[in-house]
């Protein structure tokens, strides 16, 4: 048995491996057609944006190997402190970081820059993994619960003061792994009421929210004092608390929007809410992303063909704004199978975690779903217009190694612990 | 197992979200991928091609095209340079050179401005080869519109930029691109235009240019536009506007046996030529300010008058038709026509005939009101009611083309009017109206409107027996024949064997002693027409005349309007006749006429009228 424990690829998922290399084929595609010009055509040019981003993919193999030799017991011990270095490299970005784009989120060193907030994602879901899958570890309890969501809290809230509040929303996706774990589901309801109550307050204005949602409640109130009076009976002060909470949400909404949040947030909202119109302005990412993609058609217009692409209209077009490309140079069919692969990619992941003996292994998975699932709602979202500008990365597509290392780990760790399964009886 | 399920369920369901969204944009909204050449990352170059000429019925040249060359500067693109060799080689001196420089700078830094205008050919060639050296500055060609004549504008029109209603209504219109906006300039637009060229270069978001797009693939040169002989006769034309000097009203000279218009004069007229060039906007508006004059109003296709009596040549015909007069019937006339008990209830008569019996032939050479009226009176009154009537009456008039637009291919028009009886109904709510309340109308007065063009396509088909040609402008289309509306007769609702006697008439007008435009005869040409005065509200009555010759197999019918000329014979009855003459015989036979109508003003008569 030794010597099959040797071979670092043994039991490793080549299907997941395999996703991971066409990802990446597919990223690089994509950056090479949004950032070539005319002028040049050497592909090993490596003063391009292609040619660097080669060299961050060629890269990947040693860290891969690197994260495959270790034992997967090492994760597991070692999460606390990995963890916590992330920590204090995240809080080494106010004195030595570099800013770029107006957030210090860098450390340069030399002539690139690193992004630790790409790496804090692994070490977060190692952590919370760790912490979860303690035996003694309920859910159920409040005090548990505040556990979890302070180890989530102390990375948010670092990324927030970068300021990169958008790398700080990924956090948000642990409530599926906890709730997975345990958490009760009000959690996810309160969660999900409070982005419907959000998103109705903004289209509507919180007076028409409010005056809609008194009427509504009054017309609950009534059915069960008529229907249910009995669980009205026992349950009156629950209603009308369940009440009384929405509306003051409903109430803050507007008061954060209009007061906590700067114009530029605002405007994102206004925007995907049709609210603003200003295409030349503070509209123009939105409307040009949305454009470019529409002109793609169904066959997109092939490969280098993408006039739009060419012509750089859409600004981070090799970043953020990747999945532009394959959506006016693909079109529907290549961006639809790229949906389709991401989704399919994920459900893999949530298979292959459900079959994980350790716990520890499992919400580990669980995470990394999670965080992946996060990147591609919101990226994606943005791009077609679904979803207010939040400047994160689709995960192996964006241009950029900070990223895609990142990726890179968070996915090879769990194939890491995957392929031990088979160890731990 | 529920736990496990969420996440799930919520990565498939957002993926069936994503997919859909992406369906909906790039197959079912086609609004962003009809073209892909409609996008902002092509910018898209128009080539202009350069617009038809004009040429009048004997291939006189009367709108051709300049081109002016002229040398543009961006004033913040411009580098450090040689000065010297530049001025030496536009020919300007240093000081030129900074005074317009800072002229274009402080007009705008970004936007180009004309630095020198209409360089010469010459110049051009050597200026080209050499200009690449000089950043900032660079040439562009333009094609202006010229006017050799310098006449006939209401008939030719002019171009100007669109407007924004039109690039909303016509996507082949771009902001700065020029139009026909009047006259055959308008109505024949799509031939005289040509199509662009058009040029595709990919940019990319700064808008700066990065190569041709897909190499020209979708380019296409420019094709010129396409030449267009008019109908009207340039010496002709010329003669008419030497004529109505310093009176206003119209002329209209149709070729009776196709339709096609001879000359269409319009006073007061203006120079074509101010609608071209630098000074365009201020001419423009001037000449669209001046509401005395209204030079910009076509007087031969949009002011109507009435008639007078010219039209009881209609009456006349009208009654025989109808078979309540023959050409032997006759009345007598003592100076005027008694139609009710009251005293205002008279039409007086200058016939001049006192007693003697009146009928057809002298009834039209001495224009007599009560024979007319007679005989408007017997039609009306041959049907049951006087709505039905005058509704019989008003259908002959309009079969003369009358009362309507003519269909023709000129870009302006105005109905004229010829009444029916629902228009009574209303004048006379109560319905207790009779012929007698609408007799005017049997003498070209009353409710009749028609305007000079409408006139003379009257004249046309009276000339020809009983049909005409929708009067047009356009003679010959490079590439496309003629509208077949303009080769079909359209014939009147009157027997052909009505007008013998009707023309004899107006050939005695002249040939008569007594005939009322005895004074204007040519010697040599036999020529029929009708003098008329039409009393109208403005002022001094309207002088009046049609006529067409010779009187067999007639080459021109012509009606002239002087607006407050007196009488008919007074002015517009010589300018008739003198049209034709020179267009007919070439030469005028009576110098002291010609003279006296082009020396002639009424000018004081329409300075009355502004008090």
């Amino acid at each position: 048995m030794r010597s099959r424990k040797d071979n670092i690829f043994h039991g490793i998922d080549w299907i997941l491996v395999l996703f991971y290399f066409i990802f990446i084929f597919l990223g690089w595609i994509n950056i090479y057609a949004a950032t070539i010009s005319e002028n040049d055509f050497d592909l090993l040019n490596f003063s391009t944006e292609y040619g660097k981003q080669l060299i961050w993919i060629g890269f990947c193999i040693p860290i891969i190997l690197l994260i495959l030799m270790f034992e997967a017991k090492f994760y597991e011990k070692y999460a606390p402190i990995i963890y916590f270095i992330f920590l204090v490299l995240l809080a080494g970005l106010f004195v030595l970081g570099k800013n770029i784009n107006g957030s210090t989120s860098w450390y340069a060193i030399g002539s690139f820059s690193l992004q630790p907030s790409e790496f804090t994602k692994a070490a977060t879901a190692l952590a919370i993994a760790k912490l979860v899958s303690d035996k003694m570890f309920n859910l159920k309890k409040l005090g548990t619960q505040v556990q979890a969501l302070l180890l989530l809290f102390f990375p948010a809230i670092l990324i927030i003061l970068q300021p990169d509040p958008g790398s700080a929303l990924v956090y948000a996706a642990f409530i599926f792994v906890l709730y997975r774990e345990g958490l009760p589901f009000y959690y996810i309801t309160v969660g999900f009421i409070a982005l419907f109550l959000f998103v109705i307050t903004l289209i509507l204005g919180y007076e028409v929210t409010l005056i809609s949602s008194l009427v509504l409640f009054i017309c609950i109130l009534l059915y069960f004092i008529f229907y249910r009076p009995r669980a009205f009976r026992k349950g009156w002060i629950k209603i009308i608390g369940i009440y009384l909470m929405s509306a003051m949400f409903i109430f803050s909404v507007d008061l954060v929007f209009n007061h906590v949040f700067k114009q530029h947030h605002r405007d994102r909202f206004n925007i995907i809410l049709g609210k603003t119109v200003d295409m030349k302005g503070v509209g123009y990412n939105t409307d040009q992303s949305v454009t470019t993609i529409a002109s793609g058609g169904f066959f997109g217009k092939g490969f280098l063909q993408g006039e739009r692409t060419q012509g750089n209209f859409v600004p981070e077009q090799k970043t953020d704004y990747i999945f532009t490309t394959v959506g006016e140079e693909w079109g529907f069919v290549g961006s639809a199978l790229v949906i389709i692969l991401f989704v399919a990619f994920l459900l893999r992941i949530i298979d292959r975690a459900e079959q994980q003996k350790a716990k520890f292994s499992r919400i580990y998975g669980y995470s990394i779903v999670a965080i992946f699932f996060m990147h591609f709602v919101i990226n994606i979202g943005m791009v077609i217009g679904l979803v207010p500008t939040i400047g994160i990365p689709l995960p192996f597509f964006s241009y950029g190694g900070s990223a895609l290392w990142g990726f890179t780990v968070l996915l090879f760790i769990f194939i890491r612990l995957d392929a031990n399964k088979i160890y731990e009886w | 197992m529920k736990r496990t399920g969420l996440l799930s369920f919520l990565i498939i369901f957002i993926g069936v979200v994503y997919i859909a969204r992406l369906f909906y944009l790039q197959v079912l909204d086609n609004s962003f991928n009809t073209s892909t050449l409609n996008n902002s990352a092509v910018k898209v170059m128009y080539d202009y091609p350069e617009r038809g000429y004009i040429f009048d019925r004997n291939g006189v040249l009367l709108v051709a095209n300049q081109l002016s060359y002229d040398v543009m500067v961006i004033p913040r693109e411009v580098k450090p340079m040689d000065t010297i060799a530049f001025c030496a080689l536009l020919k300007i001196t240093k000081e030129e050179f900074i005074e317009k420089i800072e002229n274009a700078s402080r007009y705008s830094t970004r936007i180009p401005s004309t630095f020198l205008q209409q360089v010469s050919k010459d110049d051009y060639a050597s200026l080209q080869e050499i200009l690449y050296k000089f950043k900032g500055f660079y040439i562009q060609k333009r094609s202006l519109r010229e006017y050799p004549k310098k006449s006939a504008a209401n008939v030719l029109g002019y171009i100007s930029e669109v407007n924004e209603a039109m690039i909303n209504n016509n996507p082949k219109y771009h902001l700065g691109e020029l139009i026909g906006t009047a006259g055959v300039e308008k109505s024949y637009e799509e031939v005289l235009r040509g199509t662009k060229g058009v040029k595709f270069i990919q940019r990319d978001r700064f808008n700066k240019e990065i190569g041709s797009f897909k190499n020209g693939l979708y380019d296409t040169l420019p094709i010129s536009g396409n030449d267009i002989t008019l109908t009207i006769d340039a010496v002709l034309q010329q003669y008419g506007e030497a004529l109505m000097t310093n009176k206003r009203g119209g002329i209209v000279a149709i070729e009776p046996s196709t339709g096609e218009i001879l000359a269409m004069v319009s006073m007061p007229t203006y120079d074509p030529n101010l609608m071209v060039g630098r000074d365009r906007s201020k001419n423009f508006t001037k000449l669209y300010l001046d509401n005395i004059n209204k030079p910009l109003l076509d007087r031969g296709l949009q002011a109507q008058y009435p008639p007078g009596s010219p039209f009881k040549v209609i009456s006349a015909l009208v009654a025989l038709q109808e078979n309540v007069i023959t050409t032997a019937s006759s009345i007598q006339c003592f100076g005027g026509y008694k139609y009710g008990s009251g005293k205002s209830s008279f039409m007086r008569c200058h016939c001049e005939t006192s007693g003697s019996p009146v009928n057809l032939n002298v009834a039209i050479y001495r224009s007599c009101n009560s024979y007319f009226a007679t005989a408007y009176r017997k039609v009306i009154d041959k049907f049951p009611t006087p709505t039905e009537g005058v509704n019989v009456w008003g259908k002959h008039a309009e079969s003369f083309g009358l009362g309507n637009y003519l269909d023709n291919d000129l870009s302006v028009g105005q109905k004229g009017n010829i009444p029916n009886g629902n228009l009574y109904s209303k004048i006379y709510p109560n319905g207790r109206w009779r012929s007698t309340a609408t007799i005017s109308n049997a003498i070209g007065q009353g409710e009749v409107l028609t305007t000079p063009i409408q006139l003379a396509n009257m004249t046309a088909a009276i000339a020809n027996e009983g049909f005409y040609y929708i009067p047009h402008i356009a003679k010959k289309i490079k590439g496309k024949p003629l509208d077949k509306k303009f080769t079909t007769p359209i014939y009147t609702t009157i027997d052909k064997k009505h007008f013998k006697p009707v023309i004899d008439g107006l050939f005695d007008v002249f040939e008569n002693p007594r005939g009322t435009a005895r004074g204007s005869r040519v010697e040599g040409l036999e020529i029929s027409g009708k003098t008329g005065t039409s009393e109208n509200p403005h002022g001094q009555d309207h002088s009046i005349f049609i006529a067409f010759a010779p009187t067999h197999n007639p080459k021109i019918a012509i009606a002239v309007f002087v607006e407050n000329g007196y009488w008919g014979s007074r002015w517009a009855g010589p300018i008739a006749t003198l049209m034709i003459e020179k267009y007919l015989t070439g030469k005028i036979g009576r110098p002291l006429v010609e003279e006296r109508m082009m020396e002639g003003s009424i000018q004081e008569e329409y300075d009355k009228q502004l008090k």
